[in-house]
Formats: structure tokens, C-alpha cells, sequence
């Protein structure tokens, strides 16, 4: 398959660790952004491949598992109003709220709809005029443009039955909150490819230099991730510290124009809650005053009132789980004393055990012989 | 047994619906039967419309088995949930060994499903258990309430006959035995959710909807020698290799480059997260055999349009009981190995 069997070449694997190995002279602590390169790394068992000097940590890039808790709590809630059609992504069904998970929630009657493009949600609210269809807008960059373009859509026919749970987070802020925090460890990131297909790279080009570490936009393929290591290395051995673009086949520096333009107009910055980081200043995405009418926190404010009270004295349950370390890097998921005995994707103490792009989920599914 | 088929008008209007009397054992149920289930099925152990169908016996040993279909949409590309009730029966009896004979067939049925989908259904199922050679012998019809079924559910049971000295089955499978697969993977999940969620993928995406009695016979009469069959429905080729596993001292090991899995397939299942391993299969199956047998049995495999994909895959091994090791392994495309592991709930697709 053009684009995907070329990626997954494991001569090419071969060439490019042995480069690796052949450069790397010292120990090096680098992270993945992204958690659909952490499923690659650990899938493909590439950690098997590196060189011993290389330690990779796996970063907070799994939209699901950072979305707070009274979030995925109001979408429970709005989900079991028999009036309400809740709308959401595959792997955000199995994340624990405070009180459950949507699939629960759907188990027990719940209006709880799977679906694979947010423009889904429209035609849903088109065919069922006397139902609040509410779509739960979870993800990085990559899935925000779809968001917006399916509120523009809804403004641009009246829908008036439409309306989101914005949980939109940004990258930026996170690689800030990483590397600014004083037991940080990382000294170089492996961007994540798909966010910056849509955002570009020239972001971190500032980020790169106030830190000092190089930054790779990396692509999602065991031929990209062995790349990007190598990228990486290359600069770390020889001290430099730029933004390389190891994912050209699908980034440029400015990233899609269109796209941005789409998430300027409906979107802007927010102070945003993040699970196992807590909270960061414009680190999130709302509805512009313009777009307003589409919150769904704001339409159903009176049902929800309450819920965030309880979703707070809540947190004391995740006290066992130590996924705001692993987010950060700071834990590996196999050193977690609950992993795999106490936490298992069957009963989760935490969402990285649960989403398909979860560091602890890819741990506990791809474990080594 | 369906000569009274081709003659079968469409029964009463087709443009009526099932009611809950349909259900209920009296006259309407009567007409269903009369004019609906009889006339397509019909064969001397049915037509006599007794409490059980009187069977007439075999050499050797039976093979029993019973199954319930609930897939939706009814009608995928590829297949019906009709055709499908008659080949999943029919191959979980060839895993066996077993030539399917007899089939029962029970239908729940909501209220409301128009005669026209139940007649398309049960013309289905006629045809597939007339190209199959199986006859269907009894069975039962219940309505429940709109809402409380989803369209129509199957039940299907079978019945075979093993032919003597055939023995088939995990506790045959030794360490040093090699798995073949009869075909690419994936096809029957990927048709069916592509079609329940409305989603378009490049290339064609059809189930694999088939009966494998046929070429299991084929092998059996070949000479090839064979130890276990295990046919790949849900939960996919991961989970069939973890049945036969678990409780044993064997470990599973195969080749991910080596596993068969055609493009928009392939590409289907990297669009949504998923891994073609563990997705659905209806027309597939796992072969366990001795090393000098696999090149006669990818010949035999080979011939058969259902199984031209046929390769092998991996081979068995002892586990080593002391440490924690993994009851199947999997050897990726970069050379490296890791568990492949038992499913946790359903795969859901991914966010981007």
C-alpha cells in the first residue's frame, strides 16, 4: 500500500538504527508526542532495536486521556436526557468519568452515538430535528478544523438542535509545561506528524530555541520513528537544536492555511484543565462569543449545574493511578505499581489503560515476550 | 429439497408486516409456516411438520453445534444474516470434521419486519442450504415487540457425521505443528461496518461469507493429515489462536509479514485503528498440522476458490511453564516480537 509499506520496511528500520547506533555516543532522554507513535514504538517493539544509551519517554499526546473528568461527566449526563443524541469518537467510550464511562452510560440506555467524522453529528441532527444532538469535541489540533467546520455548517443552515462539548487541547503548551518544569527530563521531542499537518511547525521553532532542545516532526510509521530518532540524535550529538521536518510527505512549515483559518474563525485560546497536568493557560480550545450558541455547556448550563462540584471531590479516586507521571513522562506504564494487576483495560483505574492511543493501553496490549 | 421453493409465490402481500400474531401459534402462524418457512425449506424431514424431525442415522461418530445471529444491517456486501445462519453452522461442524447433514432454524422476529426482508432472508438461507447439501429440519418462530429485536435474529443448530478414524481437535495439536490460514483476513467485519456506518473505502469490501465443509472434505479425502480446524469468526485470527492456546502447554507463534490481508482491507482498517487480526471473519479458518503436511495442504487449499489465499503462517511450540510466557506471539513486520493479545472489549475506532 503506497505511503504505508514503504514506512514499514524493516531494512529501512535496520539502516537507520544502525546509523543510530553508529552516532550516539551518550545517553539521551527524548519523548513522542504523540500517543499514536508511542502505540507504533511499542507495537513494532522498537524500544527492543535502540541503542542502550537512547531512553524514549512517551508524552501527553493521547486527546483522550487528558480530557478532565467533568467533561467526559457532562456528556454521561447529557447522554442519559432522553431528548439528547450524544455523539462521540470510538475510543473515548471507555474513559472513566466519576461516574462511569459512556459505554456504561449507553448500556444503560443512554443516546450514545460512535461516530467517524464530526460532520456525522450534523446529518444526525438534520435527521432527528426534534432530538439535541451534542458532539463530544475531543482531540489535539488534527480533529479541530472538522469541529469547526461542522459549526459553521450548523450556523449556516439555522440548525438549532447542534451543539458541542468543546474539550479541544493544543500541543504547544504542554511541550511548555514539559520542559519548563524542574524535574524535566526530556532533551528532545518527536513532534507529533498529524498535528502539524494542520498547524505547521513554525510554533515551536521558538520553543525550540528557549529550551535549547531540537524538536522533529515526526511522521507515525516504524520508518518514521527510527528517522526521527535519528534527526534528533544528529542534532543532540552535534549540539544544535532546530525544528526538522521529518514528515514532509504530509507537512509544511505553515501547515494547511485553509484548515487554520477554519479553527481561528470558530475557535479561540482557553484556559484549559488537563487531566493528570492540571490546569494551562491557553492550552485549550472554546467557541468564539460569535459560535457561542453551539456550547453545549452553555445550552444545557442548568441540567449540568452541579456536576463539576462532584467531578471534583472525584478526583480523590484516581489517586491510585498515577497517569498524570506517565502524561508527563515522568513514569514509564510498566513501572506503575498497579499496571497490569490492579489497572487492566478491563478495569481501568485511568484513561491511558483504555484509549486506543494511550501509553498505558499500548504497554499493556503490545507487552514483549 | 427445494423443488417447492422455485414455486413459492411471495406469500400474502409483501408489502405487509410481521405482527405480534405471527408469533402467537395460531392462524397467522400457521400462514407464516404454510406459506413462508415450508415451501422454501421443504424436504422429507420437515414436511411432516411434527414436534422433532426424525433423522435417519450415520456411520461414525456426530458433530453438534448451535449458533445465534444477530449481525445488522441483514443484507452486507458479501452476504445476508440468512446465508450467513447456514454457513457459520455448517463451518463450525466442518472444524470438526464433520459432513454438515441437518440443520434446525429459529427465528425471533420484531414486529413490524415487512414479509418482504423475511422472505428475502429465508430465500437466502434455502439457497445456501440447498448449495451446501444440508437440509433444514426443524424449527420455531417467536415475534417479540418493536423495539425489543433488532429486525430479525437467528438461531441455527446443526448436526454432521464424522467419518470413522477422523479425529480432529485441540487435543491433537503437539508442539512443532504449523499454522496455516485458509485466507486473507478481515473481509466479513469490514464489510459489515463499512455497511451498518454508511462509510466508503477505496476498493471493494465484501464478506467472506462462505461454507467450508467442502474443502475440509477435500482435505480429509486427499489424505492430508491434519490435527485441528478452528474457523476465524469474531474476535478474528488473534482470538482463534488464544482459544485453542489457553489451558494448554503450547504457545502460538506467527509471522506478521506472512498473514494475508488485501489492501482495502488493510487500508480500511488503518483509516479506523484497527487491527485486521482481531476483526471478524465468515469464511476463514486456522489449520493446525504436522510440518511434512503443509505443502500438500496449501496445494489442496489452493484449489478451492474459498481458500486460493491459503498460506502458512507460524508453527506451535512448548511454552515455558515457570516464566510468564505469552500463549501467542507474534513476530512483526520489523523482525521484533511481542504478545499478541487477547481482545478487551470491542476495537473501537480511533480519534485521528
Amino acid at each position: 500500500m503506497k505511503y504505508l509499506d514503504e514506512f514499514r520496511d524493516a531494512h529501512l528500520v535496520r539502516a537507520c538504527l544502525d546509523q543510530l547506533r553508529a552516532i550516539t555516543t551518550r545517553p539521551w532522554t527524548l519523548m513522542e508526542v504523540c500517543g499514536g507513535q508511542t502505540h507504533t514504538i511499542v507495537r513494532y517493539r522498537l524500544d527492543q532495536l535502540l541503542p542502550p544509551q537512547i531512553r524514549v519517554i512517551h508524552g501527553p499526546g493521547c486527546p483522550v486521556c487528558v480530557t478532565p473528568m467533568e467533561l467526559i461527566d457532562a456528556a454521561i449526563e447529557l447522554a442519559a436526557s432522553p431528548e439528547v443524541l450524544l455523539c462521540s469518537f470510538g475510543d473515548m467510550l471507555r474513559v472513566p468519568g466519576t461516574r462511569g464511562d459512556l459505554l456504561g452510560c449507553k448500556a444503560k440506555g443512554g443516546n450514545v452515538h460512535i461516530i467517524y467524522s464530526p460532520l456525522d453529528a450534523l446529518q444526525l441532527a438534520k435527521a432527528h430535528p426534534h432530538k439535541q444532538v451534542v458532539g463530544f469535541a475531543v482531540g489535539f489540533e488534527t480533529t479541530a478544523p472538522a469541529h469547526a467546520l461542522a459549526v459553521k455548517e450548523a450556523a449556516r443552515l439555522g440548525l438549532t438542535n447542534y451543539s458541542l462539548i468543546v474539550a479541544h487541547v493544543l500541543v504547544p503548551p504542554a511541550l511548555e509545561a514539559i520542559l519548563s518544569s524542574p524535574e524535566n527530563q526530556v532533551q528532545g521531542f518527536l513532534a507529533a506528524g498529524h498535528v502539524c499537518t494542520i498547524m505547521g511547525y513554525e510554533m515551536y521553532e521558538a520553543l525550540a530555541r528557549r529550551y535549547r532542545v531540537p524538536i522533529v516532526v515526526t511522521g507515525f510509521e516504524p520508518v518514521d520513528l527510527v528517522e526521527g530518532l535519528l534527526l534528533t540524535i544528529q542534532q543532540l550529538e552535534e549540539g544544535r537544536y532546530d525544528v526538522l521536518n521529518q514528515y514532509a510527505r504530509s507537512v509544511r512549515r505553515m501547515g494547511n492555511m485553509n484548515a487554520r483559518a477554519l479553527v481561528e474563525e470558530v475557535f479561540e485560546p482557553t484556559t484549559r484543565t488537563w487531566r493528570g497536568f492540571g490546569e494551562l493557560p491557553a492550552s485549550g480550545l472554546a467557541l468564539r462569543p460569535t459560535y457561542r450558541d453551539y456550547d453545549a455547556l452553555v445550552r444545557f448550563a442548568d441540567r449540568l449545574a452541579g456536576l463539576s462540584e462532584k467531578s471534583a471531590v472525584s478526583t480523590s479516586m484516581e489517586q491510585d493511578c498515577q497517569s498524570g507521571l506517565v502524561l508527563q513522562g515522568r513514569l514509564k506504564p510498566s513501572d506503575c505499581p498497579a499496571f497490569g494487576t490492579r489497572c487492566t483495560p478491563e478495569h481501568p483505574l485511568g484513561a491511558p489503560m483504555v484509549s486506543a492511543e494511550g501509553a498505558c493501553a499500548a504497554y499493556y496490549r503490545y507487552r514483549s515476550a | 429439497m427445494n423443488q417447492g421453493f422455485s414455486q413459492c409465490p411471495l406469500p400474502i402481500s409483501p408489502d405487509e408486516t410481521i405482527r405480534l400474531a405471527h408469533g402467537s401459534g395460531g392462524r397467522l402462524t400457521q400462514r407464516l409456516i404454510q406459506h413462508m418457512f415450508r415451501p422454501a425449506f421443504s424436504n422429507a424431514f420437515l414436511d411432516p411438520l411434527h414436534d422433532g424431525a426424525v433423522l435417519p442415522s450415520y456411520e461414525g461418530r456426530l458433530a453438534f453445534t448451535t449458533d445465534a445471529y444477530v449481525v445488522h444491517p441483514l443484507f452486507f456486501p458479501g452476504g445476508d444474516i440468512g446465508s450467513l445462519a447456514v454457513y457459520g453452522t455448517i463451518n463450525d461442524l466442518a472444524m470438526c470434521g464433520a459432513v454438515p447433514r441437518f440443520l434446525s432454524a429459529s427465528f425471533i422476529i420484531e414486529e413490524g419486519l415487512s414479509f418482504r426482508t423475511l422472505h428475502r432472508v429465508v430465500t437466502s438461507m434455502a439457497e445456501a442450504a440447498a448449495k451446501a447439501g444440508v437440509h433444514i429440519v426443524c424449527g420455531d418462530t417467536k415475534v417479540v415487540d418493536r423495539g425489543k429485536g433488532d429486525e430479525l435474529f437467528i438461531a441455527t443448530s446443526g448436526l454432521g457425521s464424522i467419518p470413522s478414524g477422523l479425529d480432529l481437535g485441540p487435543h491433537r495439536i503437539a508442539s512443532g505443528d504449523r499454522i496455516v490460514v485458509s485466507g486473507d483476513l478481515g473481509n466479513h467485519g469490514m464489510a459489515v461496518l463499512s455497511q451498518r456506518e454508511g462509510l466508503t473505502f477505496a476498493g471493494d469490501l465484501r464478506s467472506d461469507s462462505a461454507p467450508l465443509h467442502k474443502v475440509v472434505q477435500d482435505l480429509v479425502k486427499q489424505g492430508v493429515g491434519l490435527h485441528c480446524l478452528r474457523d476465524l469468526t469474531r474476535g478474528g485470527l488473534a482470538s482463534a489462536l488464544h482459544e485453542l492456546a489457553n489451558g494448554t502447554r503450547l504457545q502460538f507463534c506467527i509471522d506478521e509479514p506472512r498473514i494475508p490481508v488485501m489492501e482495502p482491507i488493510r487500508g480500511a482498517c488503518e483509516l479506523l485503528g484497527l487491527d485486521p487480526l482481531y476483526v471478524a471473519n465468515e469464511g476463514r479458518f486456522v489449520l493446525l498440522l504436522p510440518a511434512s503436511e503443509v505443502d500438500h495442504a496449501v496445494a489442496v487449499l489452493q484449489q478451492h476458490e474459498v481458500s486460493r489465499h491459503a498460506t502458512e503462517i507460524g508453527h506451535v511450540r512448548l511454552r515455558d511453564e515457570d516464566s510468564h510466557d505469552p500463549a501467542v506471539l507474534l513476530r512483526t513486520l520489523v523482525g521484533t516480537e511481542r504478545i499478541l493479545d487477547m481482545l478487551s472489549g470491542e476495537q473501537l475506532p480511533r480519534i485521528c
